[in-house]
């Protein structure tokens, strides 16, 4: 038996497994019981957001293994000369690092969120918009090689010119997405450090009250981001 | 035998109330609103006049198509940019906007019994890009150029090509701007529908008592939310083909004589994209349409829905089919015999769930009380054009009958029948049914019946001959049909009399806005519940209802929304906030 937390305070017993499935969908009020609206606004957003990359990917891989021309060797293209040796993918190895520990960073910043620490959580949730700014930062920095190097949206000089095209418009639309949550995280951390959630303070737009939930829903885009990542990193590099 | 105790059976309140934005000034109130009946306003006349544009564009090519050559201003160009721009404006501009948009955050809340959209703030913002993305398709008819004449399914490459009008002009860049922009506007919008639906509900009001309206609605935004990205997907490539010159759709291939720079991109693959969205979107805007039409038939013939379970699988069930249709509209561009099987085969499959739909309705007119309101009268008349229109779909959606049929006029005359004709009829019935909830005045009786009749009458005699003229083999998408050796005399003059209709028919339609104007302070004065229907949003204290929509207190839900008729109960119709057992509802245990 699992249970359902009500506006009064009070629980209800609530069955689980299927048969609690079952229940929730047939109950009154809520479907997903104890999922606050934000929380499950942020969920339905990320499946439809799943639908877009999941649509460039495809289109990408549709590109891929339809052009006629030999596709450059990312292992090649995306390879750094350090200490004078050719690295494959280091610099993407590092972003992939940099990216997937910033999602420890905000995991732990939610849990701290929830004990009511506004420093840790504050601290946490800058230095994971940190670690987003610098897996954007080392992007540009792999974007501006590339395009010394002749890589253009509409050619370059090794193979087929829907590489270009797919490399900027998947990593440049993915690095839209953290240069966004970079954004929001700061501005959650502002609120948390000012303490907005504990004083009821109003949104300057919305002129609502937030919770400590925030963090966790902040979260949620994060890991999503850095799932989606692992995706490109997959199919685009490693392929 | 009334027991009003607030217990019932009924669990307590699971959510805390959140404080509404309260306006403070008559911008708040009126312009930036939050509220979502205001918002609701404001989708439904910007989605109104951007589709009387697009009426405006029918009429212009019905002219050109009727009467060759007697309009010098109408030339092949201008035919295809007013073909593009009616279709995407109706389609998507018009009927999204209006069902999900319009219909959606008035109705929403109000059925589900909550005070606001869950997010008003976003809501607002919903309509405010969706304004934007109509601003810009708007600024591409003043664009140098004109707009796009891509045809409304934009293909590539024609479509950013020099010899297409707007193609390499601003046309084809504004249409995709608008689109992207519509789309961020809407999953604003649809986010919010879809999260009040299922976390916003009142107490009682469980999924399986929620009006049809209501699931339409629902299932129609959630597949929206779930399509729309491919189409946004397919104009950001497309944006970066005809902008930056890269080739996603762009094969290699020359024009005037000249190899363009384009290589190795794949047009099909915009097609497979662009009707992964397409497909659904018939049915986003079938969806509300079906649930609407339920509850106009339900009221105005006093008798329960019949079959209320099987209705609402009924949708979820089509809603999850047209997500693996989408290939049948890409026949003609040459596939795999089995993939062709497939589809049509899929397609085949979703004829049953909306037969179920069909009966379903006829079943619960079957010794109804039947009132012919006006409301009704577009309820019938739906029921007939849906039939009409999805009997016609059963012959397109087969490959070897839909080869021949593709590039003829029947196809223009089965989709116009089955999702403009059948969804604007529902749309018009719902205008007469939810008019004096919005505006408290009733629409004039017999402007509303002289418009009836001839919009019912004349969608017919426009689009009745056109299957004709469609399997006497007349192309469609050609702007000129005089040197036709197909076509006989008599059906020239078939083709002149629908461009008459044509025009009949859309002069109904300034009655129409006539009587909307009109009645707002002239109107019959109507009352909180003037249909006797059970549902919340007739239950409200005030009407319009006020921000806030049911006063101090929310309602509280004690039976399905189609209590009419029950034996034993004093009225004829028993609200759904009504507690206390009347007699033996036919409510699904």
């Amino acid at each position: 038996m699992g249970e359902t937390l009500t506006n009064i305070g009070q629980t209800e017993p609530r069955p689980t497994g299927w048969q609690g499935i079952a229940a929730d969908w047939s109950s009154d009020q809520r479907a997903f019981k104890n999922v606050s609206w934000g929380k499950a606004m942020m969920w339905i957003f990320l499946l439809s957001d799943t639908f877009i990359f999941g649509c460039f990917l495809l289109s990408y891989m549709t590109a891929r293994i339809s052009t006629r021309v030999p596709w450059p060797n990312p292992s090649k293209v995306f390879a750094l000369r350090i200490g004078g040796s050719e690295i494959p993918l280091i610099l993407i190895a590092i972003m992939t690092f940099v990216l997937i520990s910033s999602s420890g960073t905000m995991a732990m910043a939610v849990n701290f969120g929830y004990r009511r620490d506004r420093r840790k959580t504050a601290i946490l949730m800058l230095l994971t918009a940190a670690l987003g700014a610098t897996f954007v930062g080392m992007q540009a920095f792999e974007w501006t090689k590339l395009i010394t190097e002749g890589v253009r949206p509409w050619g370059n000089p090794w193979g087929a010119a829907q590489f270009g095209s797919c490399f900027f418009m998947i990593t440049g639309f993915h690095g839209t997405h953290v240069t966004i949550g970079v954004i929001f995280l700061i501005i959650v951390a502002r609120k948390v450090w000012r303490g907005d959630y504990d004083t009821g303070r109003r949104g300057f737009f919305t002129s609502r009250t937030g919770r400590y939930e925030n963090v966790e829903i902040m979260g949620l885009y994060w890991h999503f981001v850095d799932l989606v990542w692992v995706f490109i990193f997959a199919f685009f590099y490693l392929w | 035998m009334v027991d009003i105790t607030p217990a019932d059976g009924i669990p307590p309140a699971e959510v805390a109330e959140v404080e509404l934005y309260h306006p403070h000034s008559w911008w708040t109130k009126y312009v930036f609103s939050q509220d979502a009946k205001v918002i609701a306003v404001q989708y439904s006349a910007t989605a109104t006049a951007i589709g009387l544009v697009a009426l405006v564009l029918s009429w212009l090519m019905r002219l050109q198509l009727g009467f060759p050559g007697t309009f010098d201003f109408i030339t092949p160009e201008a035919y295809y940019q007013f073909i593009t721009m009616h279709g995407m404006i109706m389609v998507i501009y018009l009927l999204t906007a209006l069902f999900l948009g319009g219909f959606g955050n008035y109705l929403i809340p109000l059925m589900v019994g909550a005070r606001d959209m869950v997010f008003p703030y976003v809501n607002m913002l919903s309509y405010w890009i969706y304004l934007l993305a109509v601003l810009v398709l708007v600024s591409s008819f003043f664009a140098p150029g004109g707009p796009t004449g891509a045809g409304w399914t934009l293909y590539p490459p024609q479509a950013i090509m020099s010899g297409t009008p707007g193609g390499q002009d601003w046309g084809i860049i504004l249409m995709l701007s608008s689109l992207i922009l519509f789309i961020i506007g809407f999953t604003m919008g649809g986010l919010n529908y879809v999260v009040t639906v299922l976390q916003g509900r009142t107490r009682g009001m469980t999924m399986m008592r929620l009006p049809l309206t209501v699931w339409g609605i629902f299932t129609a935004t959630v597949m929206a939310l779930l399509a729309f990205p491919a189409l946004f997907v397919a104009s950001v490539m497309m944006l970066l083909d005809r902008v930056l010159g890269t080739s996603f759709f762009m094969p290699a291939i020359s024009e005037m004589g000249e190899q363009l720079p384009h290589n190795g991109g794949s047009p099909i693959l915009f097609q497979h994209l662009f009707w992964f969205f397409g497909h659904p979107e018939v049915y986003i805007v079938a969806l509300p349409a079906f649930g609407i039409v339920s509850d106009l038939i339900s009221t105005h013939a006093r008798k329960n829905i019949f079959g209320y379970r099987m209705m609402v699988w009924a949708i979820v069930g089509i809603g999850a089919l047209s997500f693996v249709v989408w290939a049948h509209h890409m026949y003609v561009s040459g596939m795999h015999p089995y993939f062709g099987f497939f589809f049509a085969t899929t397609t085949l499959i979703i004829a049953i769930p909306t037969a179920i739909k069909v009966y379903n309705w006829v079943l619960t007119l079957w010794r109804g009380d039947i009132h012919l309101t006006i409301p009704m009268l577009f309820a019938l008349a739906f029921i007939v054009t849906f039939v009409n229109g999805g009997l016609t779909g059963l012959f397109l959606g087969n490959v070897v009958v839909d080869v021949p049929l593709s590039d003829t006029m029947f196809v223009v005359a089965h989709f116009h029948m089955v999702m403009g004709v059948a969804p604007i009829l529902v749309v018009f019935g719902a205008i007469y049914h939810w008019y004096p909830k919005v505006t408290g005045r009733m629409l004039n009786e017999t402007l509303g019946r002289f418009h009836f009749w001839v919009t019912f009458l004349g969608a017919y005699l426009i689009f009745f001959p056109m299957h004709y003229l469609g399997l006497m083999g007349v192309p469609r998408r050609y702007a000129e049909l005089t040197d036709m050796t197909i076509m006989t005399e008599s059906a020239h003059h078939l083709n002149s009399f629908i461009s008459v209709m044509a025009f009949i028919v859309g002069f109904a339609q300034m009655v129409f806005l006539f009587n909307l104007i009109w009645s707002v302070r002239h109107g019959r004065e109507a009352g909180g519940n003037p249909w006797r229907a059970t549902t919340l949003e007739w239950q409200t204290p005030q009407t319009p209802p006020a921000h806030g929509n049911f006063g101090k207190d929310l309602p509280i839900v004690y039976r399905w929304a189609y209590d009419y008729s029950v034996p034993g109960a004093k009225e004829d119709f028993i609200p759904q906030n009504m507690p206390g057992s009347f007699g033996p509802s036919r409510e699904p245990a």
